[in-house]
């Protein structure tokens, strides 16, 4: 039996205890961490968080869904066919040849559709919805426009958009859209009726309401729990709480050149990180990189004993008839 | 006409490339003598503790840890076992690197062991994403961006909670499982990486010895 193992002196060793010792071990760490730590658990943000707490900010995120303007509304693939958030190396654009995936038009998605299913609540919405879609497009831009206009004199009270007396043209259904829209917030339901469409089964895929808060709603949430990207927030949890700090390597390049100012960040950082793995996992077939361990030399001290008994003129090596 | 019987063969395969005596060995070469063999295993008992808590998780449902101080208490083991985990198996990957632990054959070692770093990053990753409170929501949020851009996002959609919920408590622990099985098999199939030889000689010239400890990148004949 070629067994390289027994080639050398043995020790006696017990792999099942040291196992069960090992465990045990562990076990009493992590549930003595647990008990004393615990874990973060701050609740998901809601468009009713918003709501209460900052109206006009659901309001801009709305106008911006309603005139095609929001960060989703542009994105491009997999969610539509816009551009502002298309990834690209000179031709090199997996992100554009994937294509269409999740259909998301955040003016229908995440307003029109989700007001349309509470006019069995409301009847009066259908009227307003109706002369919304009946315009043209160019007619809902200016609506918006006018309304987005004003909106930094404007203020919520009761729930309601109170905006300063029209100087600057017809602001159409705009205003009645946005009173039905925040009242549809302040229930609590807006991510029900958004990510509902399937009808009464459970909602387990959130991707719709998720994407209406993605962009300023969250950002200012995150960043009053100090997890924007410059805090290093991805690899963190929320709190003083270690994340996922094994992607450090990950988050890192992020923040330094050329990564730091490209457009195409993502996609930089991502096959940087596909390139350098596959290097560390075929290390061992390629010259230089495999002698690393052997000039750094940790190995000696890993290793000692043996090379002292070796030295001292022993054998660990066992002697074969 | 005789055909062969692939139970025997599958049998005789096995008993050939890991012995029982080497697949549960109760003795080590003398100069397995140090903590940093302990890691390896510190991982794999961490990886129990993650699977224990994960099971009594999965068991009472994702949102029971939210309104449940017990829920909370499993919620906060699974969370430090998945601490305990990936610093055990980040210095088992530093001491395995550091000993060229790929030597002698034991290439398939190294890729799977590098493919389990993988997998577990996943793993992570998907169960930050099934917390379903604002780090999931954030993660999810921020994270897409990453996907898209290489044209993976519109499949693997860290914004659905039931595909990343799945993932994280079947299919991505059952890889895991599996490629541990291949792992620690392919450990004790070529058994205990050597020593290195010494810059001086030590190990690699020698009077009787009858077997010089292998350089890097050569195999095993």
């Amino acid at each position: 039996m070629n067994y390289a193992n027994s080639k050398y002196r043995q020790v006696p060793y017990d792999l099942v205890r040291e196992l069960t010792l090992a465990t045990a071990g562990v076990g009493v760490a992590v549930l003595v961490l647990a008990a004393v730590f615990s874990t973060p658990d701050v609740p998901a943000l809601s468009a009713k968080q918003v709501v209460q707490q900052d109206p006009l900010l659901l309001i801009q995120t709305e106008l911006n869904d309603l005139s095609g303007q929001s960060a989703i509304a542009t994105y491009g693939p997999p969610y539509n066919h816009g551009t502002q958030s298309v990834q690209a190396i000179g031709s090199f654009s997996p992100q554009a040849w994937s294509g269409v995936q999740i259909p998301v038009d955040p003016a229908y998605t995440d307003v029109i559709r989700p007001l349309e299913r509470m006019k069995w609540i409301d009847p009066a919405i259908s009227g307003i919805l109706a002369t919304w879609t009946q315009a043209s497009e160019s007619q809902q831009t200016t609506w918006v426009a006018n309304v987005q206009r004003v909106l930094p004199h404007a203020t919520v009270q009761g729930g309601k958009l109170i905006l300063p007396a029209a100087a600057h043209g017809s602001y159409g259904p705009v205003v009645a859209i946005t009173n039905d829209y925040l009242a549809l917030a302040n229930s609590g339901l807006l991510e029900a009726a958004i990510d509902g469409e399937q009808g009464s089964s459970p909602i387990v895929n959130r991707t719709k309401s998720l994407l209406l808060l993605q962009g300023a709603a969250d950002s200012t949430y995150a960043q009053k729990l100090n997890m924007l990207g410059e805090n290093w927030g991805v690899i963190k949890e929320t709190g003083n709480y270690p994340g996922a700090v094994w992607l450090w390597y990950y988050t890192l390049l992020y923040q330094i050149p050329p990564y730091n100012s490209s457009s195409a960040a993502d996609l930089l950082v991502v096959l940087t990180v596909i390139i350098v793995t596959g290097i560390l996992m075929l290390v061992p077939f390629i010259p230089g990189l495999r002698s690393i361990p052997r000039l750094v030399g940790v190995y000696k001290l890993i290793w000692r004993r043996h090379y002292r008994e070796l030295r001292a003129g022993g054998n660990p090596y066992e002697t074969r008839e | 006409m005789t055909h062969t019987n692939w139970t025997r063969s599958l049998r005789n395969w096995i008993e050939r490339t890991v012995p029982m005596e080497h697949l549960l060995p109760d003795t080590m070469p003398s100069y397995v003598d140090s903590y940093v063999y302990l890691f390896g295993v510190l991982t794999l008992a961490a990886f129990v503790w993650i699977i224990i808590s994960g099971v009594i998780l999965v068991i009472f449902g994702p949102d029971w840890w939210h309104v449940s101080a017990i829920g909370h208490f499993f919620n906060s083991t699974h969370f430090w076992s998945v601490q305990a985990f990936f610093f055990f198996m980040v210095l088992h990957l530093w001491a395995q690197f550091l000993m060229a632990a790929w030597r002698g054959g034991r290439h398939w070692t190294w890729i799977a062991g590098w493919m389990l770093f993988l997998l577990s990053i996943l793993a992570g990753f998907t169960g930050y994403l099934s917390q379903t409170n604002f780090d999931s929501q954030w993660v999810g949020v921020q994270g897409k961006d990453a996907m898209n851009s290489v044209g993976v996002g519109g499949f693997f959609n860290l914004l659905n909670f039931g595909q990343m919920y799945g993932l994280h408590v079947f299919l991505l622990p059952m890889l895991i499982l599996f490629l541990i099985g291949a792992h620690l098999f392919l450990v004790r199939k070529h058994g205990v990486v050597e020593p290195l030889p010494l810059d001086d000689g030590y190990g690699k010239k020698n009077r009787q010895r009858t077997a010089p400890p292998v350089p890097e990148g050569e195999s095993h004949p």
